[in-house]
């Protein structure tokens, strides 16, 4: 499958595109072509994921249940959960990859063209599998993304077609890390050393080892739960000898490394973005590629920090908290780096700064309550509880996803060669950040005073901060609408040309293209030199 | 453009992605001989000089009993009494009820449990109505018997034990002894 790179690249040195739309879409080996198509997906996936969150705070609206069945809203919270990790974010960072990996270090495309094809094609279909076990008699899976034993072996035959759709996913971002892996190591232009790489290539480029080391995981065990399920085995079935807990040290061992999968190319398009309106080179490049270094590191030997209530012994409490608290020291190294760079800068606060300086400051306050959950004894009390809610949707969503909007906003000029509307660009930023926070932050309170996660119906003390977190929650899906209406006026409608520099601040290899880039870009490599690259080792 | 060959990098990568599937298949195993070794999933084992040569000790531990039905096994299980005192070394017998309140015979299985987990290490079972599946036919109620000694080496600070078990429903014994059963029915 390695073999044909250069054949492709050889047909067309012109820049037409392919005619036929199914030539131009369904065919396309260019990266920039699937680099869209992976991003139009991601958004869709974002809309479908994000109608589910609507069902669940509607019926968390008010105590009682009024508008689904229980039974329901749990499929609801799974498949919320599924879409939005592996269906939303995830594509999404492929999206970006394919688009700005071979800009960014002057390559002509990713190393593997057509197996570059396969792995998207490869989405739709599981995602199909995945969304049609909602219209199956035994409904949806129903126990969680984790998908814990032994409740996800109670559920009815459709269990098989979310193993199928996992391993698909699985596949599917293997080969799309194997071609970033490929397309980053072998398809540099000459002079572009890896300590010149954007930090964004960097970050892509740890995070696609962490995919190919933890995505096969994850594939073993939904196949042992198939097995379980389907086929009489007992890796986690109790009554025949298995383990659940153990499940959970094999999950996690993916899972963990998972979310740092979803929110490292965030820390690398945020590092991107502020030094260009900051007007000042990234401070700290050299920490920066080491932290995320040992962030990925340290991912590996933390999981069980999300099993503090198994009943482990006292040492393996303690082992994880320490090591978890740890990883906190290269996040911290960030936030600084992120800080010091606007310290004293000319800074201009134009959409993407909004959203990655949006990023900065609720990322933080994620990381923060993530400290809190980080101790064991404090973790008792917090554990599957709303306030474990609110912290990973803090790193999630005003991080991850904001991350990727200040990404589309930043270089969708690039992309479209149009102007976006900077005047909606902001009111977007502005409705989503409040927003966001009236959606998340009172799920803290909620958690701490014991409201438990995954459960249709609550107490009446609950009532208020619920009300209040189910309008934020409206508010936030509906300016959402607001962006696709943005994305959809620059591409059809914007006269506003953009320049190929964009953002007078902007530097990196992306910038010296023409916007939109021609369709094939650098088939010969560029000349690297000090004025066009984003970093340059400090010390000469 | 002279692309560069990517062969011996993909290949390397996709062993990669291949030896990390194996791994987690091989967790499985490895979970099992760590928490077998160590004693941390409740189950541990370690191998016991001969039985026969224990020494009594003076020093004495309370045990307590503990008896779960599975939701999928429509018995009742229970232990007969909830703690007992027993001295180090000494072979002892605890007993459990089983009843089977239905109109059809089922079998189950038992699996235990110790805690702390680090006792299980010194926690040995001579005899347990968990080493095989029980059968136990309509309305029986059958005394099912646990003979324990506790391994006079127990560490200093472990001065309470629970032995819990949970009865599961076996399913494919059940569906052994229901095609039986219809034979014998039909001679
Ligand atoms: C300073 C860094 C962080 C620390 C110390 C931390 C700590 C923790 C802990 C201890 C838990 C388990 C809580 C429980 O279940 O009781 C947890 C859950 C979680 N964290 Fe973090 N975290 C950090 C950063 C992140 C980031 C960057 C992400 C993703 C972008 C993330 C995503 C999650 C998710 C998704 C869960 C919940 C998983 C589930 O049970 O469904 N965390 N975190
Ligand atoms: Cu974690």
């Amino acid at each position: 499958m390695s073999i044909e790179s250069h054949d492709i690249a050889h047909d067309d040195h012109h820049d037409h595109k392919p005619s036929g739309f199914l030539d131009r879409w369904l065919y396309t080996t260019n990266h920039k072509d699937i680099g869209t198509l992976y991003l139009v997906f991601s958004l869709l996936m974002f809309f479908i994921g994000g109608s589910m969150a609507m069902v669940i705070r509607a019926e968390l609206f008010m105590p009682g249940l009024q508008l689904v069945e229980p039974e329901f809203f749990n499929q609801m919270t799974t498949m919320h959960a599924l879409i939005m990790v592996f269906g939303a974010v995830m594509p999404a960072w492929v999206g970006f990859a394919n688009w700005m990996i071979p800009m960014m270090i002057g390559a002509p495309d990713m190393a593997l063209p057509r197996m570059n094809n396969w792995s998207f094609w490869i989405l739709p279909f599981a995602f199909t599998m995945l969304l049609s076990t909602l219209f199956m008699d035994s409904g949806g899976p129903a126990a969680g993304w984790t998908l814990y034993p032994p409740l996800s072996l109670q559920g009815g035959q459709s269990f098989a077609f979310v193993v199928f759709a996992v391993h698909m996913m699985g596949i599917s971002s293997i080969m799309g890390s194997i071609n970033v892996i490929a397309t980053i190591l072998n398809m540099r232009a000459p002079g572009m050393t890896l300590l010149k790489m954007p930090l964004f290539v960097w970050t892509w480029l740890i995070t696609a080892f962490l995919l190919i080391a933890v995505m096969p995981v994850l594939a073993g065990a939904v196949t042992m739960l198939l097995t379980d399920h389907f086929f009489g085995t007992s890796f986690f079935n109790a009554a025949g000898g298995g383990d659940p807990v153990m499940f959970q040290h094999i999950f996690w061992f993916f899972g963990h490394p998972e979310v740092y999968i979803m929110i490292l190319p965030a820390f690398g398009v945020v590092s991107e973005i502020i030094p260009t309106f900051s007007r000042k080179p990234l401070f700290g490049y050299t920490a920066m590629v080491y932290a995320t270094a040992s962030i990925a590191f340290l991912s590996f030997i933390v999981w069980a920090h999300h099993m503090f209530t198994v009943g482990m012994p006292l040492t393996g409490e303690l082992f994880f908290m320490y090591a978890t608290m740890l990883i906190a020291v290269p996040t911290g190294v960030k936030v600084f780096n992120w800080v010091s760079t606007m310290w004293q800068g000319s800074m201009t606060f134009e959409t993407p700064m909004l959203f990655a300086i949006g990023f900065v400051v609720l990322f933080t306050i994620g990381g923060l309550s993530g400290l809190m959950l980080a101790m064991a004894a404090a973790d008792l009390q917090y554990h599957d509880t709303y306030f474990v809610v609110a912290h990973f949707h803090y790193v999630l969503v005003p991080g991850s996803v904001f991350a990727l909007m200040a990404g589309a906003y930043y270089w969708l000029p690039k992309w479209t060669g149009h102007m976006y509307s900077e005047k909606w660009g902001k009111i977007h930023f502005w409705v989503s950040a409040i927003s966001v926070n009236i959606l998340f932050f009172p799920q803290h309170y909620l958690g701490l005073a014991g409201m438990p996660r995954r459960i249709p119906d609550y107490s009446t003390q609950f009532a208020d901060f619920n009300m209040i977190s189910s309008i934020g929650g409206f508010i936030f899906g509906a300016s959402q609408l607001i962006f696709v209406g943005v994305i959809v006026h620059c591409v059809y409608k914007s006269r506003q040309v953009a320049t190929g520099r964009v953002w007078e601040g902007a530097k990196g290899l992306e910038w010296t293209l023409s916007s939109p880039p021609p369709y094939h870009s650098f088939n010969t490599p560029p000349v690297i030199d000090s004025t066009t690259i984003a970093h340059v080792e400090e010390a000469h | 453009m002279n692309g560069p060959s990517h062969g011996k990098l993909v290949r390397k990568l996709v062993l990669l992605a291949v030896g990390m599937f194996g791994f987690g298949f091989a967790m499985w195993p490895l979970y099992n001989v760590f928490c077998d070794l160590t004693g941390l999933g409740g189950r541990g084992v370690k191998v016991v000089e001969s039985a026969g040569e224990l020494q009594k000790s003076d020093r004495q531990v309370k045990i307590r009993f503990d008896a779960t039905v599975n939701s999928g096994l429509p018995w009742i299980f229970e232990a007969k009494e909830k703690s007992t005192m027993v001295s180090l070394g000494e072979m002892t017998e605890a007993t459990y009820m089983a009843m089977n309140p239905g109109n059809e015979a089922i079998v189950g299985q038992a699996i235990y449990n110790v805690t702390p987990p680090e006792a299980s290490l010194y926690f040995v079972k001579t005899e347990c109505f968990c080493f095989t599946e029980q059968v136990l036919q309509a309305n029986e109620t059958r005394e099912m018997p646990v003979y324990y000694f506790i391994q006079p080496d127990l560490p200093e600070h472990i001065k309470e034990i629970t032995l819990s078990y949970t009865f599961f429903r076996n399913e494919s014994a059940n569906a052994v002894a229901l095609a039986t059963a219809r034979e014998t029915d039909s001679e």
